[in-house]
């Protein structure tokens, strides 16, 4: 499933073939879990009033994340801090397959979003933004009178 | 403590899901404190009250069902993954009891402590005279 941007596509050749790479990446990175990913992975979904951008950021504390949107952007940071009775402690680990650390990620919207208007949630995990388009920005239909 | 081999992982010795979301292996830190065991599972979309854990025969399973839910009125453009149902199995060694664990389940991650078993004084057998 491919998100383009208006302006890229093929009018910006070089980008188009970013956003390939990037999405052969993802592929590969599904096939071949050893690969690092892009953290968090998101899904971004298009309703009629804008659209919604899911991203899995499991054990993240909300107050660790900002989110910020500027014009069509939007960007996401955050941080997972390790366990802290982990660290407080002298622990061994028999498994250690989670990773933690600092992330930053920054999607680009086929449209300029109202900052006031963002909303988002936080459940189980689940980082739901819901990023409405402005009212004035929306396409309009415009009537074809007759001559 | 192991990890099941597939071909004994008792997913399939249970009925088959009926769900339209794929069964993933939650990602997983073990460790060992002085007193217990921790396991800190990955589960994003799992609500607390949709995780089952059970254990039989010293195998530690446990499921989380997601409760995730598609934005209502919208179609997916991108997507990077998939909510999914989670399962995972374990052996327990002697070295824990099960019969006390202790599970919480918070931002989508789920920590099931296992407390160390109290080592089984050694006893003494008296000899009745025949």
């Amino acid at each position: 499933m491919f998100y383009t941007t208006p302006g890229s596509g093929w009018l910006d050749p070089l980008r188009e073939m970013e956003r390939m790479r990037q999405e052969m990446d993802r592929l590969f990175g599904e096939l071949m879990p050893t690969l690092r990913r892009e953290f968090p992975p998101m899904n971004i979904w298009a309703g009629e009033n804008g659209v919604v951008v899911t991203a899995q950021v499991p054990g993240v504390r909300p107050d660790d994340l900002e989110i910020t949107v500027h014009e069509n952007t939007l960007t996401l940071k955050g941080r997972r801090e390790p366990d802290p009775q982990a660290a407080a402690q002298d622990v061994a680990y028999h498994r250690q397959e989670r990773s933690y650390g600092g992330f930053a990620r920054t999607v680009a919207l086929p449209f300029r979003v109202d900052p006031e208007k963002v909303n988002a949630r936080f459940d189980n995990g689940i980082l739901t933004m819901e990023l409405p388009r402005p009212e004035a920005d929306k396409p309009r239909r415009i009537q074809v009178r007759k001559a | 403590m192991s990890e099941q081999t597939a071909a004994a992982t008792p997913a399939q010795t249970q009925p088959e899901t009926t769900r339209k979301v794929p069964l993933r292996s939650p990602v997983t830190d073990i460790y060992e404190t002085r007193d217990a065991l921790v396991l800190l599972m990955e589960m994003p979309g799992v609500d607390a009250n949709d995780v089952e854990i059970a254990v039989d025969n010293r195998v530690l399973t446990v499921t989380g069902r997601s409760s995730a839910k598609a934005p209502p009125g919208c179609t997916l453009v991108h997507a990077e993954y998939r909510d999914a149902d989670y399962q995972r199995a374990f052996t327990l060694s002697d070295a824990v009891d099960p019969s006390r664990i202790d599970a919480v389940a918070a931002d989508g991650v789920l920590r099931l402590t296992v407390p160390k078993a109290a080592p089984e004084p050694a006893r003494r057998i008296a000899v009745r005279r025949a």
